[in-house]
């Protein structure tokens, strides 16, 4: 139990680097899928290309919106989107990094695919077969063929067992020269790609880091907050679910009449502690309040620290009590700058919706 | 019986990964079961399209009724749906998101199953080589519908004599897999934007309903694994008792008082004060029939009897009708704030 509430806290705190994880186990994934997977050239004129050029770009498409899909942030970054402004306001500048740093994560594994596919070099040979310089390469006067029949013949060339062709364009000759092509352009692609996110990692310092560091904070923030919020739902519910049962139980006992003469010390105490998990929220209509205001209205992002008022030396001694900012404070409280600005609206706090 | 409960808790709190964690095995149970399956098309004209979609489509469907069946939340929500009013009004949304979480669930392992059927393209060939138009191969011209038929039949079957190193068997071939695959990626990628646009859109609609739903389902998985986890106590503690009165009316002189009620006494008092069958058959009766209502806010110890109590109890006594029309009117005034 605590190896794993150790390892859950692990990937709660560490929220970047379990998507680093991911992301790496994608982009193996989609080397090992391409490896598994079984090209198969149509080896027909028109169908080469289609094929060849859906294998290189349909793959990475569906790679990267799976980068997305599995990324929980995602709807994360939809709710921050969408949601009602109430007491906290939006920053589009913790939206853009939000998105910017999944969209990164989900570019890997399409990168992968696509650069193994062009070092491999089979979808380009099928996709390009039928234009090959023939000039070039081969004999253009071979028996003079029409252009529907040439391009007929070097369709097959990716197909060796079926390609008849040898006098017009031998296949070895036209396949080294294509893959030569595919490789070169591969390596031209790897080395666009590490160009570019040598860039973006070194000179991102250069432009307004101060705000880069304050987006990524309250990115983290909103990420914890919200883990933090369904888990203390799911621990109040099963505080909820305890005690509906105890009473339930002890309902029962009443009603039949029995009215066991001791039920045993430890039940009010325990009961108790049982309660106080509840937080106060203790019927279905609080709670479902609590949850509709946590969406439309939520808490603005200032712990307000207030001292309770009362008597002379007790005061003193009683540590403060932090209260979120919608409540009354006893007395005027330093206000630390928040994600909003100084104007905060503030939600009807009686609405009935 | 400490590491029991750790792990008994340890499933209560993260019953959702355990479901995917299932739902992921059997994905993988599925692509092994493919890999692992003999093919064999028949290479027959009318059965060639017999087998190959059979096999297309009949594992998927076993597949998805074993994703249902091993769900447990699947036997939460039919009860939820099945049960009776009670204390405690039904909503239909908490059912909703169950059962489309559960067939979430339950659609992965028969999806995969298909695109792999369709990336491998055995099953696609075998079905649909007697379909495609022998006038775009060669070496099938000057011959009649009946051999074209036959031939086209023999394609899926590569070590057939009539067809074994026959340049035209492999270009219809390659033909049929290249569509194949190509099927296959664009339901894959179909799929794959259906979910993403799910998951990126879901927030715009009714957000807020949305996390009621969700902890109130929650709530129910969790109710009912504690309520089965109560009972089970109860029924060790009230096996415990029985066994020992049944000894100590047996032996009266024998002395027993070591395992007598001293220790008993210090343990918690599991039984709540439910000592016999019929009382056990009546309060699992009532816990089906009449579900109390979600408010704890009532204390227990000093509650009179009575209509204004909120309706924990269920009628049995008297006329069941009578009091339970009660209960329900009590609880819908209770709820009327939701």
């Amino acid at each position: 139990m605590d190896k794993f509430r150790m390892i859950f806290q692990f990937l709660q705190s560490n929220q970047e680097s379990f998507m680093n994880g991911i992301c790496g186990i994608m982009a193996l994934a989609s080397a090992q899928m391409y490896a598994a997977f079984d090209f198969n050239c149509p080896c027909l004129p028109h169908y080469n290309l289609a094929y060849g050029l859906g294998i290189l770009f349909v793959p990475p498409l569906v790679l990267f919106l799976l980068g997305f899909v599995m990324n929980n942030n995602v709807s994360m970054l939809a709710e921050e989107w969408k949601r009602p402004t109430g007491m906290r306001q939006k920053d589009p500048a913790v939206l853009r990094y939000m998105f910017c740093s999944m969209a990164q994560r989900a570019m890997i594994a399409p990168a992968v695919w696509i650069s193994v596919t062009l070092l491999d070099g089979k979808c380009i040979l099928c996709a390009f077969s039928t234009s090959v310089p023939v000039e070039k390469l081969g004999n253009l006067s071979y028996a003079g063929l029409s252009e529907k029949e040439m391009k007929r013949m070097l369709a097959r060339i990716p197909c060796k067992e079926i390609y008849d062709g040898q006098q017009l364009v031998p296949s070895e000759v036209a396949i080294r020269y294509l893959r030569c092509i595919s490789q070169a352009l591969g390596w031209s692609f790897v080395l666009l790609m590490t160009v570019l996110a040598f860039l973006v990692r070194s000179l991102r310092p250069c432009f307004t880091q101060a705000a880069f560091l304050k987006s990524k904070y309250w990115s983290h923030y909103i990420d914890i907050e919200r883990k933090l919020f369904d888990e203390t739902c799911t621990e109040h519910a099963k505080s909820f679910a305890r005690v509906c049962i105890q009473q339930f139980f002890e309902a029962m006992n009443k009603d039949m009449g029995m009215g066991h003469p001791h039920l045993p010390e430890k039940m009010p105490s325990e009961a108790g502690e049982e309660k106080e998990k509840l937080l106060g929220i203790t019927d279905q209509g609080t709670m479902n309040k609590l949850l509709r205001s946590w969406h439309k209205c939520k808490p603005p992002l200032r712990l307000v620290l207030c001292l309770p008022s009362r008597g002379n030396g007790k005061s003193r001694n009683a540590p403060p009590l932090p209260v979120l900012g919608n409540a009354l404070p006893l007395r005027p409280s330093p206000r630390p700058a928040g994600l909003g600005a100084e104007k905060v609206p503030s939600c009807q706090p009686k609405s009935r919706h | 019986m400490d590491r029991f409960r750790m792990i008994f808790q340890y499933f209560q709190s993260n019953s959702e990964s355990v479901m995917n964690g299932i739902c992921g095995l059997l994905a993988l149970a599925s692509v092994k079961i493919y890999t692992s399956f003999d093919f064999n098309c028949p290479c027959l004209p009318k059965y060639n399209t017999a087998y190959g979609m059979g096999i297309m489509f009949v594992p998927p469907i076993a597949l998805f009724l074993c994703g249902l069946i091993v769900n447990r939340q699947s036997v939460v929500m039919l009860e939820e749906w099945k049960r009776p009013t009670g204390g405690r009004k039904k909503d239909l949304a908490i059912i909703r998101y169950m059962c489309s979480s559960i067939i979430q669930r339950a659609m992965v392992a028969p999806i995969v199953w298909i695109i792999v059927t369709l990336l491998d393209g055995k099953c696609f060939i075998c079905a649909f080589s007697g379909s495609i138009d022998p006038e775009k191969f060669a070496g099938f011209a000057n011959l009649t519908q009946m051999q074209t038929q036959l031939l086209l039949s023999k394609v899926p079957c590569k070590d057939d004599e009539l067809m074994r190193n026959n340049t035209s068997r492999k270009a219809v071939s390659r033909y049929l897999r290249c569509w194949s695959q190509a099927l296959g990626w664009s339901i894959l990628l179909l799929l794959i934007v259906v979910a993403f646009l799910a998951r990126w859109l879901r927030p715009c609609f009714d957000q807020a309903a949305f996390v009621q739903t969700r902890y109130w389902s929650n709530y129910i998985d969790m109710e009912q694994k504690i309520f089965e986890e109560t009972c089970c106590e109860h029924a060790r503690d009230f096996a415990n008792k029985c066994i020992l009165h049944f000894f100590e009316s047996m032996r009266k002189e024998i002395k027993l008082r070591r395992f007598n009620m001293p220790r008993g006494e210090e343990e918690e008092d599991h039984l709540r004060g439910i000592t016999d069958q019929e009382q056990v058959n009546k309060l699992l009766k009532s816990w089906y029939s009449g579900k109390p209502p979600l408010d704890v806010s009532q204390t227990t110890q000093s509650q009179p009897l009575g209509k204004e109590r909120a309706c924990t109890s269920v009628p049995w006594a008297d006329t069941v009708n009578n009091r339970w029309a009660a209960a329900q009117k009590a609880s819908v005034s209770r709820q009327t704030d939701v």
